[in-house]
């Protein structure tokens, strides 16, 4: 009897810290979503989770700073290619390092693992200096096409291929006469579809929500994408007047990857644990 | 004779199929010698001259990595990164460490999992421009949802100027990113004990071992790999701190330059002052990169004693 009411004791303490935690994760967002809606002499003057009517106003003031609808374009621009380039090419190369012998494989990906586990700040310098030596400067070209050497995609992508593909299989469609582009393509891409999957969402998030190089590379305001084009509100400072306008601001921002993740997190939590597993 | 003329026609064949490898890999070997390799070189080689970010590269040896040593206000920024690391990592992994314990429990068997682990991922998904303003928004002394809500619950509650002081900004740092990643670290940890044998725990429970036995002769040991690559992931990324506090303080690393990062400060060389010190950023950057070799190589000795 006393093992029993232990055991529900124990299992209430702990539910309730971990719902506890989780509402800890929700409150920021909640209350943004919520003071989206609210002006900001209401928010300053009482806390509360009920919304008001305000949407429609501080819609009004986030136009006259800028166009949001312009930074999503923006930001779709940079994440959709990336996604692209970096999905095809990433699984492209994987497939070569897995399954062909040729003179310099093993140094491609010793080399890749290497500068996997080199920081981005030795680079920071020399690929701006590259972008401005290229006169790429405010272009899209230095933000994009450096996805097609993914080399942490590449190497979770080759790891899977070694596991999954079996070799037998790629034999016989020689045997049949296939090319090995076209057994690519029709073998080998559908079979590695769910990692792929995996490793392009994450791409994708990465993207879209990237700050340092676009707000390094680009000058020309109409080109923001979405995180540099808020980060230039923040320079307003009018709190009282402005802070509902603020917060809409980032709860558009905020809602298409909080939608995206109700659909994709099964595969966005399996990267994360493949990333712990992999050595 | 037939036989050896056919293994090498089949060897040649097998040549011939093998070289489209190189085809293959071209576009990543070139994209990644112009974007990634040539990028680390050509920091290397800048940090040893007086580049200014344009014109001729005069070179000066060590002088600038002498600088960087020297330079209290680089140890400064180390200071301050720490500063914010150490809470940071403390409560981070702290938290993924007691819910790795909890859903790993085999007597309670805690439900949910994937329900809870979704919630504790969601902070991780929103882009830092966007957590950070809405913090500055929420924490703003006169007019923030925080002041105004503690001080609707306790009257005489006296606003705490979170952002402004001191003594408090680079701990909200701490404690913001913590908010941000200890779902990332859990998730982590918690693939780590679901590829553990269960066979282990079943052997283990029949020669009478309890389950605190259990957690620390069979899941910690286990555990210790992955336990060690989220702790070194960790702290190489938060060397690396800068988009938060820098979208917080702004480049200034405000108030009194408590919260300058490490990467703030080379930032403030390579693209702030005029005119720029290049040179002295590349310097600091790979001074940067020493620090965290060494520490990365003492926590890995550490975590594992007997290897090697």
């Amino acid at each position: 009897m006393g093992a029993k009411v232990w055991k529900t004791f124990v299992y209430t303490i702990i539910y309730l810290a971990m719902i506890i935690l989780a509402v800890t994760c929700m409150i920021p967002l909640v209350l943004t979503l919520v003071n989206a809606t609210r002006t900001g002499a209401e928010i300053s003057r009482s806390f509360t989770f009920i919304p008001g009517d305000a949407l429609q106003e501080n819609w009004e003031i986030v136009s006259n700073y800028f166009n949001l609808f312009l930074g999503f374009w923006n930001s779709l621009k940079l994440a959709v290619p990336v996604t692209i380039l970096s999905g095809y090419f990433s699984t492209l190369t994987a497939f070569a390092l897995a399954v062909y012998k040729f003179k310099g494989r093993d140094i491609i990906f010793y080399v890749i693992v290497v500068f996997m586990m080199i920081p981005g700040q030795l680079s920071l310098l020399g690929f701006y200096n590259l972008v401005f030596q290229l006169k790429m400067i405010d272009s899209y070209v230095p933000l994009i096409v450096p996805s097609i050497a993914a080399s942490g995609t590449v190497f979770f992508l080759r790891q899977y291929f070694l596991s999954i593909l079996p070799m037998s299989l790629l034999e016989a469609g020689r045997i049949d006469g296939a090319k090995e582009w076209y057994m690519f393509h029709r073998i080998a891409i559908p079979i590695v579809t769910p990692a792929i999957a995996t490793m392009s969402i994450g791409a994708f998030i990465g993207s879209w929500n990237s700050y340092l190089m676009p707000m390094l590379l680009l000058n020309t305001p109409k080109k923001f994408p979405l995180p540099v084009m808020l980060s230039t509100l923040s320079a307003s400072k009018d709190m009282a007047k402005n802070q509902g306008a603020k917060y809409l601001a980032v709860s558009i921002s905020i809602i298409p990857v909080v939608i995206a993740f109700c659909f994709f997190s099964k595969y966005i939590i399996s990267s994360i644990s493949a990333g712990s597993v992999k050595e | 004779m037939s036989d050896k003329k056919a293994a090498s026609k089949k060897s040649s064949k097998l040549q011939a199929y093998n070289r489209v490898g190189y085809l293959m890999v071209a576009p990543f070997v070139i994209v990644f010698l112009i974007f990634s390799v040539y990028p680390v070189f050509r920091t290397l080689q800048i940090s040893f001259s007086t580049y200014k970010g344009f014109g001729p590269m005069t070179f000066v040896g060590f002088t600038n990595y002498a600088r960087v040593i020297k330079d209290k206000f680089f140890w400064t920024a180390l200071f301050n990164t720490l500063r914010i690391w150490i809470p940071n990592i403390i409560l981070q992994l702290g938290l993924a460490f007691l819910l790795t314990m909890v859903f790993s429990d085999v007597k309670y068997r805690f439900r949910g999992l994937p329900f809870f682990r979704a919630v504790y991922y969601i902070p991780n998904i929103i882009a830092v421009t966007s957590i950070a303003f809405m913090f500055t928004t929420l924490l703003d002394w006169q007019h923030g949802s925080v002041n105004v809500g503690l001080h609707q619950m306790f009257p005489n509650y006296v606003p705490i100027d979170w952002l402004g002081k001191k003594e408090t900004a680079p701990y909200v740092v701490s404690v913001i990113s913590a908010w941000q990643w200890f779902g990332n670290s859990f998730i982590m940890l918690m693939a780590g004990v679901q590829g553990i044998n269960r066979d282990y725990f079943e052997a283990s429970a029949i020669d009478g071992a309890n389950r605190w036995v259990q957690f620390a002769k069979i899941t910690m040991p286990l555990l210790k790999p992955i336990f060690l690559y989220v702790s070194i992931t960790s702290f190489i990324g938060g060397l690396q701190m800068f988009d938060m506090p820098f979208l917080m303080f702004g480049d200034t690393g405000a108030p009194f330059g408590s919260t300058m990062t490490m990467i703030m400060y080379l930032y403030k060389y390579g693209f702030v002052i005029k005119p720029k010190q290049v040179g002295y950023a590349g310097a600091i950057a790979y001074v940067l990169f020493i620090l965290i070799l060494i520490v990365s190589i003492i926590q890995f000795k550490l975590m594992n004693p007997k290897e090697d």
